[in-house]
């Protein structure tokens, strides 16, 4: 933050210098290079196609690392502007934190990852380029060279596409070579040379730059530098300007006011514009501009949304983007920032060059929502605009977090130097009225929760990408043991490891149907990138969880393939939720890496699905053990079900529960119709499936006797239809063949004999063997009991009552007289195993006692002997 | 000369015999696993299988091990526990973590104890540090980071099995048994209890993920194998210092089990109760009148400790009640006799012992009512006698309705023992209608 005042100064000037020429394909102007100048850094940079540049985002510390591949001035009339399409690189800050352990290892950090996603736009504005970098292609195992570290050059080893690292391929390292040499002359000194070659055309667009700037500088008050300089850099850069920036910032500040109200004025303006040209997409948001933003917000972003996954999707996000910019303006509201900058690359765009991408593009458009169509090409300047404004708040959110890394590494290093210029930018904070603010800036610029700021660490930590974990947080996870696990040495080994319910089998038999409605269902969204609920009942063990589970595994593989939009996945599991709210706290941790508390995750959630539309990839989120996530005002509920009525949340959920009429039963109306009637019911599996199940597992695997497996399944199918069940019985069965044979070698086959021992060991009740091994004192005392209840006809008795009879009966039996204290032991103990059902002892002689066991199974178990 | 000579054996017996008391006490008390197990080899056989599978293959298991109260459950699974821990390679690849469900009753506490017994990262010294959510993804998060065959394998030994089960919702138990049924940190859950209606106590979430593997231990030994038990847990170990001293005690033990009465003390306590802890209980009385003077047991011994064990409890607490006390309590006998088991109030009592006074004025002093009265709580304070439970609160001690909590048995059983029972009394007890 320290120097933010420093940035206030830097001004950028764009200015081509070679004649452009008319692509006409796109009906646009392309150019070679083009001039950016940085008013205060004295310094004119070149930039050309080909070359590497920094582009402004979100995070000013970081700005995103690129390279040219195209210049071009779009068409538009009133407001031409410079385009350029370029190739992405990717930062390991910006990897997505779950995903960052795939590289295996620390990243350096200079180190960028080659972006290999064609799901991103890759049209950027020149306004938002910053400088240009060098980026020096190296082999995966090669050391970064010492010589060239410093902040402008980049190292590229590896290429990234949202799921692997790969290695870059051979033609790309040849390419390489080229542009280094194009590199060197890149950058001329042009001090005090006030060039501005501004084309014809750039002028009559000059004054909505100027109000960008303004807007920049006074919402954002953070205008990013000419290129990322260290603290120490910033601080004598601020020595040689002196006087100005102090009276600029006064001035700024008192600007900042008329600045803010200026702002949706001009906006207004524009939206009149616009509406001519769209007005059933512009009356609205400069209706609702005079109501409350948060009411605003969804509903337009949810207008804008279908045009996010076109080729012109930086539309919807800069429409949301400028939405948010002016409604702070309006009032101070606030939302996270998470939901603007999501950690996620899907705002990022194309690799693949659009000339080949919008054929599909249109194709595709054509083929959903034809009016979107003319909504996103009607406004193509005004998309242009604000694609910038985003780009610009991304660069300017990397760079700060650039320039944060950077000072940590200098403070390790000079520690002295960096306290000087620490206590330095302090005293110019002190001096201009900087605090109050950046405060309102900063939160207009992103809408930022109020509720974010307790969140925020002092040293201003970026939350475009999560916290790295601090030092001091423990890892989850068990030792790792010393030995290997054994290998199976036998068939039986083997059929028992393929037996056990956690082996993951290659196909799931017999849910093929329920397979294929899940995966049209979840397909379907995903491609129409709308949300939707489904619910799955089922008793348990029938396969639900495993099905879903399947399902995501195979979207995820199509998705790998390009064949799927790429989906984020989350799971929350009710019964492993200490407390229903906490839901909400695992759904943002997985989404986000984010921790909150149960209250403020939720409100983070509600923000991130119904009011904004950055985020252009669907979550998917399997919510289990739905029925636990009941409570009195089913609040949680009718949000699971009620973010994927909101279009912009892109949010599929399914729902697992046991019972089928769930919804009905437990749901209120405003629940369950949320809920819609998307239903999908597991039925217990029959013998026949069961069969098909086990066999299926037992493939070219001699083990079992046909009959034996047969045996198995229509037992268990008459029993319940678990399969959980079923393959526990399988595997205990090898055991008792195992146990049973005398050679360990070669055990042979399960046999009908050994699975009716296992099964009978499973399901038979204990009652009748507890009795049978019971003492004689408790024998009697059973059959005591037996005898009053004939005699009062009822089927509970008190201990005096029993206890005479079974006096009368010790006498009959020859035995010795059992006095109270005995007998009541005896009491206790048969109704500690839950033979009887007693109550609590202090009632003494007049506990009830009451059989837990039919009268039956007592008599047949004391009639044995 | 001979008298020094008997003093020094008598100092050498002494000696042995604390060494005896030790080592027996020791037995006796400890649930150690050093002592044998009787009758359960094919359980135990199960048990360790099991145990090796998922200690050496990494195959995760849950197991109930079902069985009365002092039927050796403990016993089972410390045995399993010690044996596994032998191998050698095993020792150093199993982590175990004991649970009971008396001490870790409710599901923070117990994974918590967890948690800390696994030494998770968030352990520090003895504290676990986050909140009851945080610990439980915490927890689950290390438990499913692991597979089956890099991690190392965890036995979690649930005692009071049934207690869990009362957990809300069954968090525990239901993460668990789910992970004992993924692909996860290979575990072992066994979990021990008395109740065999454990299943029906979990939900049809839980109780599916279980793999229904039940060992039961049903003390399923008859009188002999008793016997065989009884002389095996008195006799002393061959490694005894004293191999004289050992010989003689071991005949002893011998031909005690040999004993006419000492069968009839033992057939009396098997038909009581199987469980061996009951057994202990009778031979440490037994063992406590060894001394010096009296170095080896005899039936007598045994006898008088059965009878402490089969003592009545309330009857002994009659026989140290006033003899007004006492007529108390034959007047309650008598109007349970002429009301069927109605309730009394101590009114009712009281006119009844008046009357009683009234006719045999010679024999009982007549006490004033608020003296009856203060014998009359002092029976509730025995809890000889209790309020039913309907009473309004506001109703006067008088007429406040109670019920006796005493046999007519019992009853004339204390009064045949009552020391220096007036005559008239003792008639009294026998029938209420004696003065006719």
């Amino acid at each position: 933050m320290a120097h933010c005042p420093t940035r206030l100064r830097t001004r950028q000037t764009y200015s081509r210098v070679d004649t452009p020429s008319l692509d006409r394909k796109l009906h646009y102007q392309t150019s070679k290079e083009m001039n950016v100048k940085i008013t205060d850094c004295s310094t004119e940079v070149l930039i050309q196609v080909g070359q590497f540049v920094l582009i402004k985002g979100d995070d000013d510390e970081n700005p995103y690392v690129a390279k040219l591949v195209e210049l071009f001035e779009d068409g538009s009339a009133p407001y031409p502007k410079t385009h350029a399409r370029v190739q992405w690189f990717i930062r390991f800050c910006e990897i997505p934190v779950h995903k960052q352990h795939l590289l295996g290892r620390k990243p350096d950090a200079q180190e960028v990852f080659w972006y290999d996603n064609c799901a991103y736009d890759n049209n950027i504005n020149t306004e938002t380029i910053i400088d240009n970098v060098q980026v020096l292609a190296l082999a995966p195992d090669e050391v970064i060279p010492m010589d060239l570290k410093n902040e402008k050059t980049f190292f590229v080893k590896l290429s990234w596409n949202e799921k692997i690292f790969k290695p870059l391929s051979p033609e790309l390292l040849a390419q390489w070579d080229k542009l280094q040499e194009g590199k060197r002359r890149c950058q001329k000194p042009v001090a005090g040379k006030n060039k501005s070659i501004e084309s014809p055309s750039w002028t009559t667009g000059e004054h909505e730059v100027k109000r960008i700037e303004s807007r920049h500088s006074t919402s954002k008050s953070r205008q990013t530098p000419s290129h990322p300089v260290t603290p120490r850099a910033r601080k004598r850069l601020e020595l040689n300007n002196l006087g100005f920036p102090r009276t600029r910032n006064a001035r700024m500040s008192q600007q900042t006011p008329s600045a803010l109200l200026d702002s949706p004025g001009s906006t207004k303006r524009k939206m009149a514009f616009s509406e001519i040209t769209s007005p059933s997409k512009r009356s609205r948001p400069y209706g609702s501009l005079t109501s409350s933003p948060d009411l605003k917000a969804p509903e337009e972003t949810g207008k804008i949304q279908p045009s996010c996954a076109k080729d012109d999707k930086k539309a919807s996000p800069d429409c949301c983007m400028s939405l948010r910019l002016r409604a702070p303006a309006l009032k101070t509201e606030t939302t996270d920032e998470r939901i603007l900058s999501p950690t996620k690359g899907g705002w990022k765009s194309s690799v693949v060059p659009s000339v080949i991408l919008k054929p599909v593009n249109i194709k595709k458009r054509e083929a959903k929502e034809p009016e979107v169509q003319d909504e996103a090409t009607s406004t193509p300047h005004h998309v242009r605009r604000q694609s910038s404004l985003l780009t610009l708040n991304r660069i300017r959110q990397q760079l700060r977090f650039l320039g944060r890394s950077k000072s940590d590494e200098e403070e390790e290093e000079f520690l002295p130097a960096a306290e000087i210029s620490d206590s330095s930018s302090e005293e110019e904070e002190a001096f201009t009225p900087l605090r109050p603010r950046r405060k309102p800036s900063s939160m207009s610029r992103n809408l930022r929760s109020s509720l974010k700021s307790p969140l925020r660490t002092p040293s201003k930590t970026p939350k475009k990408t999560p916290e790295p974990r601090t030092p001091n947080q423990a890892t989850p996870r068990i030792r790792s043991r010393n030995l290997a696990a054994q290998e199976p040495t036998n068939a039986l080994e083997e059929a028992r490891l393929r037996l056990h319910v956690s082996a993951v089998p290659e196909s799931l038999p017999c849910r093929e149907q329920e397979f294929q409605d899940i995966y049209n269902f979840v397909e379907s969204k995903l491609l129409d990138c709308t949300g939707g609920c489904m619910y799955i009942s089922g008793v348990p063990g029938t396969g639900k969880t495993a099905t879903v589970h399947e399902v995501i595994r195979r979207l995820q593989q199509a998705a790998q393939e390009n064949d799927l939009p790429p989906f984020q996945y989350i799971e929350v599991n009710g019964m492993k939720l200490t407390e229903p709210h906490q839901v909400y706290v695992q759904i943002l941790q997985k989404l986000t890496g984010q921790k909150a508390t149960a209250n403020h995750a939720a409100e983070l959630l509600a923000k991130r699905f119904c009011t904004q539309g950055a985020s252009q990839e669907t979550t998917v989120l399997l919510v289990d053990e739905l029925d636990l996530l009941w409570t009195q005002k089913q609040d949680i509920m009718y949000n699971l079900f009620d973010w994927p009525t909101h279009k912009e949340a892109q949010l599929v959920v399914l729902t697992i529960a046991n019972t089928m009429d769930l919804p009905e039963r437990i749901m209120m109306n405003r629940v369950s119709s949320r809920l819609g009637l998307t239903r999908m019911s597991f039925q217990p599996y029959t013998h026949s499936q069961l069969r098909q199940i086990l066999l299926s597992r037992l493939q070219h695997l001699k083990a079992f006797e046909g009959d034996a497996i047969q045996l198995v399944a229509r037992k268990v199918a008459a029993l319940s239809g678990d399969a959980r069940r079923c393959l526990d019985i399988c595997r205990r069965a090898t055991e008792i063949c195992e146990f049973s044979c005398q050679m360990p070698s070669s055990p042979g086959l399960v046999t009908t004999a050994h699975l009716l021992e296992a099964v009978d060991e499973m399901f038979s009740s204990s009652y009748i063997t507890a009795i049978k091994n019971s003492s004689v004192l408790e024998q009697s005392f059973l059959r005591a009991i037996l005898a009053e209840f004939r005699r009062s006809g009822l089927e509970e008795a008190t201990f005096q009552q029993v206890y005479s009879q079974h006096v009368a009966l010790c006498r009959m039996e020859g035995l010795p007289y059992p006095t109270m204290s005995e007998t009541m032991a005896v009491c206790s103990h048969l109704g500690s195993c839950r033979l009887l059902l007693v109550e609590p002892s202090r009632n003494d002689m007049l506990l009830r006692v009451r059989l837990n066991v039919s009268q039956d199974d007592v008599l047949y178990a004391l009639k044995e002997e | 000369m001979s008298g020094r000579k008997s003093k020094s054996n008598n100092l050498i017996q002494a000696e042995c015999l604390s060494q005896v008391q030790g080592i027996l006490r020791e037995r006796f008390c400890h649930q150690s696993p050093h002592s044998n197990l009787f009758g359960v080899q094919v359980q135990y056989k199960h048990l360790t299988e099991l145990l090796k599978r998922t200690a050496i293959h990494g195959e995760s298991n849950s197991v109930l091990i079902i069985g009365p109260r002092g039927s050796g459950k403990t016993m089972l699974i410390n045995h399993a526990l010690r044996e596994l821990m032998e191998a050698e390679e095993v020792s150093e690849n199993v982590l175990q973590v004991h649970l009971n469900g008396l001490l870790q009753i409710n599901d923070k506490i117990a994974l918590k104890e967890i948690t800390r017994q696994l030494n998770l990262e968030n352990v520090v010294g003895d504290k676990v540090f986050g909140s009851f959510a945080e610990n439980l993804s915490f927890l689950l998060e290390a438990l499913k980071k692991g597979d089956r065959t890099s991690s190392c394998p965890v036995i979690f030994i649930l005692d009071e099995f049934d207690l869990f089960a009362h957990h809300k919702n069954q968090t525990l138990l239901y993460n668990l048994f789910d992970i004992s049924q993924s692909a996860q940190t290979p575990v072992a859950v066994i979990g021990l209890t008395c109740r065999l209606d454990i299943l029906e106590l979990l939900e049809k979430r839980v109780k599916s993920r279980f793999s229904h593997r039940q060992i039961h231990l049903m003390n399923s030994f008859g009188f002999p194998q008793y016997l065989k038990i009884f002389k095996e847990q008195l006799s002393l170990p061959a490694v005894f210092p004293d191999k004289i001293f050992a010989e003689k005690w071991n005949e002893n033990v011998q031909s005690l089990s040999e004993d006419r009465s000492v069968r009839e003390v033992l057939q009396k306590h098997f038909n009581v109760s199987k469980n061996l802890r009951s057994l202990h209980m009778l031979l440490m009385l037994a063992l406590n009148h060894v001394t010096p003077s009296h170095p080896f047991m005899t039936a007598t011994d045994l006898v008088e400790a059965n009878q402490l064990c089969s003592m009545d409890s309330k009857a002994n607490i009659v026989h140290g009640l006033s003899v007004l006390e006492i007529c108390l309590i034959i007047a309650m006998k008598h109007l349970n006799d002429i009301y069927e088991e109605e309730p009394f109030n101590f009114q009712m009592v009281y006119n009844e012992f008046q009357k009683f006074v009234q006719r045999k004025a010679h024999s009982v002093y007549n006490f004033e009512k608020p003296v009856v009265m203060k014998a009359f709580e002092h029976l509730q304070q025995l809890e000889l006698i209790r309020p039913i439970e309907r009473t309004t609160v506001n109703a006067q001690r008088e007429y406040q309705l109670m019920k006796l909590l005493l046999d007519n048995t019992q009853i004339m059983n204390a009064l045949q023992k009552y020391p220096n029972c007036p005559t008239d009394v003792r008639q009294w007890a026998t029938s209420s209608l004696s003065w006719l």
